[in-house]
């Protein structure tokens, strides 16, 4: 990621800021930076979201394509993650430069929705055994300002409430299926994300933990812990990362946090996801032009 | 293509251009505040984010280093979910390949590279969303974003594509008028001087209405000019205002 250099008093400075739960721009230490999300800015996707949260800058494009089943799970449609880190987030990014940090998003958000109960992917079943909806969920990062597993997993969510698959009726005929489009393209089927995760990474710094931190809190903490976070509390994912290390009492802390903040983040991502989708036709200006 | 008329008899397009009109342009400067520089365009329904970083220190091997003049370097990549059908992936394919030499090529022209001698420029483009024209909107939003850089030009890089339609030059092709297997013939001029720095002719077209063509294809360049100096403008001006220059 991109490198911050910070000196030992200005690492000390953060660090006590967040044992007094007073963090270096104000926040404490469960709070979020400003958040914002616009559904539906790509109209060749079948759903989309972007989202910047502070500096980081993420857009997600959705596209279903209608493949075959897989052999393991003939009564289900499948979702596949990718990430690109663009180049233009940070020069370091160029060519291959990204793909690391990408396969470690693309897998963390794989197996956050690997959960039975995060998204139905029966519904996605087409003819069970042969078709099925697949879902392509492409994640594109421009710009990198910190917790970019968080905004990533929260714009995924929001593209994916945005998403509408064609309704396709299915016909069987002497041995024969056959599948027709319906032609009103209003008459879609949307996802049910209500139960989908957001992660949240909380990044030990000093003896206490903070969520949601910016890129010079990134660099003065040894060790975070990410999980996926369901609206009802469940933890669909969990995972450490970083140099340093945990223990259990403060794994068990940082749980309870993660759940109360995750729970908050989902509550109030559909909110505004709803309501955004209420006042759809009010926009004019989209995207980067505002 | 059977079936679609480019061109009507009223001299109407199918998106409802006349012949020698171009799409709207919308574009915004300094998008990101980390990059150097950075655009944001949008030309129709094709829209293209360029970063700018540098000029800097060489990275990675020194031997790439030029002596005499700023080494410009440039990546294109299109969004996987930017075309109708998905992309595999975002960059390294033939195509992405040839467009990021062509950029390279446009720029090598026009920025003024003798004043960085032993440097190197970035320019990054992304596609975010493609309807044809994809180089003439790369390059429109690279001139943008090296503009915010504050990087010296020798002018304003402006391209744009033209097609011969019915014995008439269209302007500015979307994606439908590209691929119905008309000639294509892409700009990229330096407008003031007329100087045309990059041309690209695909599919066959008759010698006597080459100029016609390419005629139309620099009246574009310079169209696109006036929108981009006004945005620039613009731009500055909201800058200066918040700076209190004034």
């Amino acid at each position: 990621m991109v490198d911050v250099q910070l000196s030992d008093a200005e690492k000390t400075y953060i660090i006590h800021g967040a044992q007094d739960n007073l963090r270096e721009d104000g926040r404490g230490c469960e709070d979020y930076r400003h958040l914002e999300i616009e559904t539906s800015v790509v109209s060749t996707t079948s759903g989309s979201a972007k989202i910047r949260l502070a500096n980081t800058e993420i857009l997600v494009g959705v596209k279903v394509e209608l493949g075959e089943t897989s052999p393991e799970n003939p009564d289900k449609g499948r979702i596949e993650f990718f990430v690109d880190c663009s180049a233009n987030a940070t020069p370091e990014f160029e060519g291959r430069g990204g793909e690391d940090l990408a396969n470690e998003i693309s897998n963390m958000l794989a197996r956050a929705y690997d959960c039975p109960s995060c998204l139905d992917m029966r519904k996605l079943c087409v003819v069970e055994g042969k078709k099925c909806w697949i879902v392509y969920v492409d994640v594109l990062l421009l710009e990198c300002g910190g917790s970019l597993f968080d905004a990533s997993s929260i714009a995924v969510k929001a593209a994916l409430y945005n998403t509408s698959i064609p309704r396709l009726t299915v016909t069987h005929d002497e041995g024969h299926t056959e599948l027709e489009l319906s032609d009103d393209p209003y008459d879609v089927q949307r996802l049910d994300v209500y139960n989908s995760p957001c992660i949240v990474t909380l990044s030990k710094i000093g003896h206490s933990h903070v969520v949601d931190a910016s890129q010079k809190e990134e660099a003065c903490c040894l060790a975070r812990l990410m999980l996926a976070v369901t609206d009802k509390g469940c933890v669909t994912a969990m995972k450490k990362e970083g140099s340093g290390s945990f223990d259990v009492s403060s794994i068990e802390d940082m749980l309870e946090t993660g759940k109360k903040v995750g729970q908050s983040l989902n509550k109030s991502l559909m909110e505004v996801l709803v309501s955004e989708d209420r006042n759809m036709k009010k926009k004019y200006m989209t995207g980067y032009l505002r | 293509m059977a079936g679609i008329e480019l061109l009507s008899d009223q001299g109407f397009r199918v998106d409802g251009r006349k012949a020698n009109e171009l799409r709207r342009i919308q574009c915004r400067l300094g998008v990101f505040t980390q990059a150097d520089g950075s655009a944001y365009i949008e030309q129709g329904n094709t829209k293209i984010l360029a970063a700018v970083y540098g000029p800097h220190e060489i990275r990675g091997s020194r031997s790439k280093a030029l002596h005499d003049k700023v080494l410009v370097n440039c990546q294109y990549s299109m969004a996987t979910f930017s075309t109708g059908e998905r992309k595999r992936r975002p960059r390294g394919d033939r195509k992405s390949k040839e467009m990021t030499m062509h950029l390279q090529q446009t720029f090598d022209a026009a920025i003024l590279t003798s004043l960085y001698p032993r440097s190197q420029i970035d320019i990054f483009v992304e596609v975010l969303q493609s309807d044809g024209g994809n180089y003439c909107a790369s390059v429109n939003a690279a001139t943008l974003a090296l503009i915010d850089a504050g990087i010296p030009l020798k002018d304003y890089v402006c391209a744009c594509s033209a097609s011969f339609v019915n014995d008439k030059p269209i302007m500015d092709i979307s994606y439908l008028e590209e691929s119905s297997g008309g000639a294509e013939l892409i700009v990229a001029t330096l407008p003031k001087s007329e100087q045309i720095v990059f041309l690209e002719m695909n599919s066959r077209l008759h010698e006597d209405n080459l100029s016609h063509v390419l005629d139309m294809a620099v009246k574009g360049c310079k169209d696109i000019h006036d929108v981009l100096d006004q945005a620039v403008r613009e731009h500055v001006g909201e800058v200066a205002a918040i700076s209190g220059l004034e």
